[in-house]
């Protein structure tokens, strides 16, 4: 019977979350459009609500091609590790108090371990397809998550020292309900680190290297189409979500806000999250790519400095106070 | 089908460390067809030649079965971006071969046409240049100002793209009253816009590490290179076929030639900047200085088209009188050559004529910038990196259309 009713929340929460990242799309392309003195989709629906829909029935009957020269069960398994990987990073996310699948005691770590493995998905894709474009997006790929593990890992360990667990639960009610207790202002140099990790961790612009649009192509999903290709879509808006997810359980105080919410806890949660994603947007409209070379300079040289910093602050400020 | 799994890198013999990639012609960032063979090191280039010719549409040889006049049409197909330019360095070679004045109005409604268009290329420049470099907002902004000039030429000359707006001794058509106070109110406008592009990139930190010190050119080797126009200015030599050879009337108009120092992808960026506000000077003056009169020179009435477009032009209609009087009656074909310059915005657009006196070139040879600019690229792009690559292809401003003609 536990069984079956965990089951249900997983099935839920994956028709929520998916239904989300659906309308993510519509939400970044309709912001972007209006950045960029345009409207985004129109036509689908009012004011193109029923795009993303149409998306996804689109993709979903469009043909499969896999390469003649592919090596075939990887490029088959790439997608999938992406996407699977991304939706296990699902499961100790607090969405609200009590509303969590999995309360285990190293939410954290599991969550790095699940997007490191997603990094294989991208690098698998870039290898099977033995495309020269891809190859190289690929390499750019498993260089950028070297460089940004690091410093997105150290970049909470200040979290960790202040709230004194993994727990993503723990840390939120660590917190405390107010305004200046959230963890954004003690560890503001720690938050610099994340956040900029985090768009690296995501491919985002500024660090979209391994799909470098007008370098590589695509990058690494040149060669998918139809499903698979989305897939690696979901996988990186799921990823979007879980990186703000991250930073709204350990900088801004989690599903805490000014007043509850009746009946609906995760009001300020996902109002937080929506909040990341606009400045992913908002930043994707804004800046151009940087270079490969530039982007390990920055962080090794900048960020990883900056967080051990953090940490040796956080440090003795536990040490002292 | 059976060793189709593995993976295999295509290296020849003896130099197995190196990538081989061919970037193009259907690439996203190559600016048309543009080929260019890679080698690479990671993502280092240790070698690079780029391969032209997937847009030959052998316009020199065509030009040599037709008469001047028809052969102003295949000029709008070389620079696609500006056309208009094209289409006045064409006529101004012409009019030196065969002796033909041109009507003050029309000289300044040439420079107006050739800034404009220098506006629109520009602007097309700055947008894929930026996209390029991943500044996605730029590319949108500036053809909202381009979308504003083309409905311009739509309304002066009927189209958009290839507009083939000037005749033998003149142009086309005149402008109109309408015309001249929508270009009055895009002049006043057009510096905001310009700030407003700079506001996006201009000191970005990212930009400007991109761009800085990226693919230097001293004054030296841009001059070995054969680069010209805003690629050449970028290094501080001063060289503006418009200043220093002055066609149509630009002597009679006040502008400056903006020089850059340093000669890398910034400084070329500026330089661009620059023209695009001294082309908005410009077209000021046009504006104001604009003298009445006749839109065709005295001696070129024949050259023109019928004053009733929708005219179907049949046999016995004058237009096509008009193209028979240009191979029969006219004698002023004569034999000898004639190289003409005119700054076009990519750089020098020269028009080279050899006439035997039979009413059609015997040779017509087009030095195109863009093609001399894509030779420049096998220097540029040893050393750099595959991302600098598409930064200086974006830079040297090239267009396949006249590249390969």
């Amino acid at each position: 019977m536990q069984i079956l009713i965990i089951l249900l929340q997983i099935v839920i929460l994956l028709a929520i979350v998916l239904l989300h990242v659906a309308y993510t799309t519509y939400f970044e392309r309709k912001v972007i459009g209006h950045m960029q003195v345009r409207l985004g989709p129109m036509t689908v629906g009012w004011h193109g609500l029923l795009q993303p829909i149409a998306d996804g029935i689109k993709s979903f009957f469009k043909e499969d091609i896999i390469p003649e020269q592919a090596d075939k069960p990887l490029f088959l398994l790439a997608p999938v590790i992406c996407l699977v990987t991304m939706l296990a990073s699902l499961a100790v996310l607090p969405f609200a108090k009590g509303w969590v699948l999995a309360d285990i005691n190293i939410g954290l770590l599991f969550i790095f371990a699940m997007s490191s493995l997603a990094s294989y998905g991208i690098i698998l894709a870039g290898w099977a397809s033995n495309s020269k474009y891809t190859f190289l997006g690929g390499m750019r790929s498993m260089a950028q998550v070297i460089s940004y593990e690091i410093p997105m890992g150290m970049s909470l360990i200040g979290v960790m020292m202040l709230s004194g667990s993994l727990n993503l639960t723990e840390i939120v009610n660590s917190q405390g309900g107010s305004l200046f207790s959230i963890y954004l202002f003690p560890q503001i140099i720690g938050f610099f680190v994340f956040f900029v990790a985090m768009l690296a961790e995501t491919n985002r612009v500024p660090f979209d290297l391994p799909e470098a649009e007008t370098e590589l192509v695509s990058g690494y999903i040149t060669e998918y189409s139809g499903m698979r290709y989305a897939m690696f879509f979901m996988a990186e808006y799921i990823g979007m979500m879980v990186m703000a997810s991250i930073g709204t359980v350990c900088f801004l105080g989690g599903w805490n806000g000014p007043f509850p919410i009746p009946f609906f806890p995760p009001f300020w949660f996902i109002l937080k999250v929506y909040g990341f994603l606009f400045l992913f947007i908002w930043i994707r409209a804004t800046l151009p790519r940087y270079r490969y070379d530039q982007l390990m300079e920055l962080g090794w040289k900048l960020l990883i400095p900056l967080a051990l910093l953090n940490i040796f602050l956080t440090g003795l400020f536990k040490a002292f106070f | 089908m059976t060793e189709t799994t593995t993976l295999s890198v295509p290296v020849t013999q003896g130099d197995e460390d190196k990538y081989k990639l061919r970037m193009g012609p259907q690439h996203p960032a190559t600016h048309g067809v543009l080929r260019v063979d890679l080698e690479l090191d990671g993502e280092t280039i240790l070698d690079c030649y780029p391969q032209v010719g997937y847009l030959h549409r052998g316009f020199e040889k065509l030009a040599e079965n037709r008469t001047y006049a028809q052969n102003l049409v295949l000029t709008d197909r070389l620079d696609y971006m500006a056309a208009m330019a094209n289409n006045v360095g064409y006529c101004e070679a012409v009019e030196k071969l065969l002796d033909i004045n041109v009507s003050e109005r029309a000289k300044f409604l040439r420079v107006m046409v050739c800034e404009m268009a220098r506006l629109t290329s520009h602007l097309l420049w700055l947008a894929t240049h930026a996209l390029d470099i991943g500044a996605m907002t730029v590319f949108l902004y500036a053809f909202r100002e381009r979308e504003t000039l083309m409905e311009l030429f739509a309304e002066l000359c009927g189209s958009r793209l290839t507009n083939t707006y000037t005749r033998l001794g003149g142009v086309r058509q005149d402008v109109t009253h309408e015309i001249m106070m929508k270009l009055d109110r895009f002049v006043n406008e057009f510096p905001a816009c310009i700030a407003e592009y700079e506001t996006l990139i201009d000191t970005n930190r990212i930009w400007l590490k991109r761009t800085v010190g990226i693919a230097p050119v001293s004054a030296e080797m841009g001059l070995d290179l054969c680069l010209t126009g805003a690629s050449l200015r970028g290094s501080g030599v001063d060289y503006d076929v418009r200043k220093h050879m002055p066609y149509a009337a630009y002597d009679q108009l006040d502008f400056e030639v903006p020089l850059g120092e340093t000669g890398d992808i910034y400084a070329r960026y500026r330089i661009r900047m620059e023209e695009m506000l001294q082309s908005n000077i410009i077209l000021r003056q046009c504006i104001e200085k604009m003298p009445p009169g006749s839109i065709v020179g005295d001696d070129a009435p024949d050259l023109i088209m019928p004053t009733i477009p929708q005219k179907k032009v049949t046999p016995d209609t004058s237009a096509h009188q008009g193209l028979i009087k240009l191979i029969d009656d006219r004698n002023v074909y004569m034999e000898g050559d004639v190289y003409v310059a005119t700054e076009v915005p990519k750089g020098e657009l020269g028009f080279y004529f050899v006439s035997d006196s039979k009413g059609k070139p015997y040779r017509m040879h087009i030095r195109s910038p863009s093609f001399i600019h894509i030779g420049a690229l096998q220097t540029l792009g040893k050393g750099v990196m595959v991302a600098d690559l598409i930064a200086i292809i974006g830079t040297l401003d090239v267009v396949l259309g006249e590249c390969d003609r």
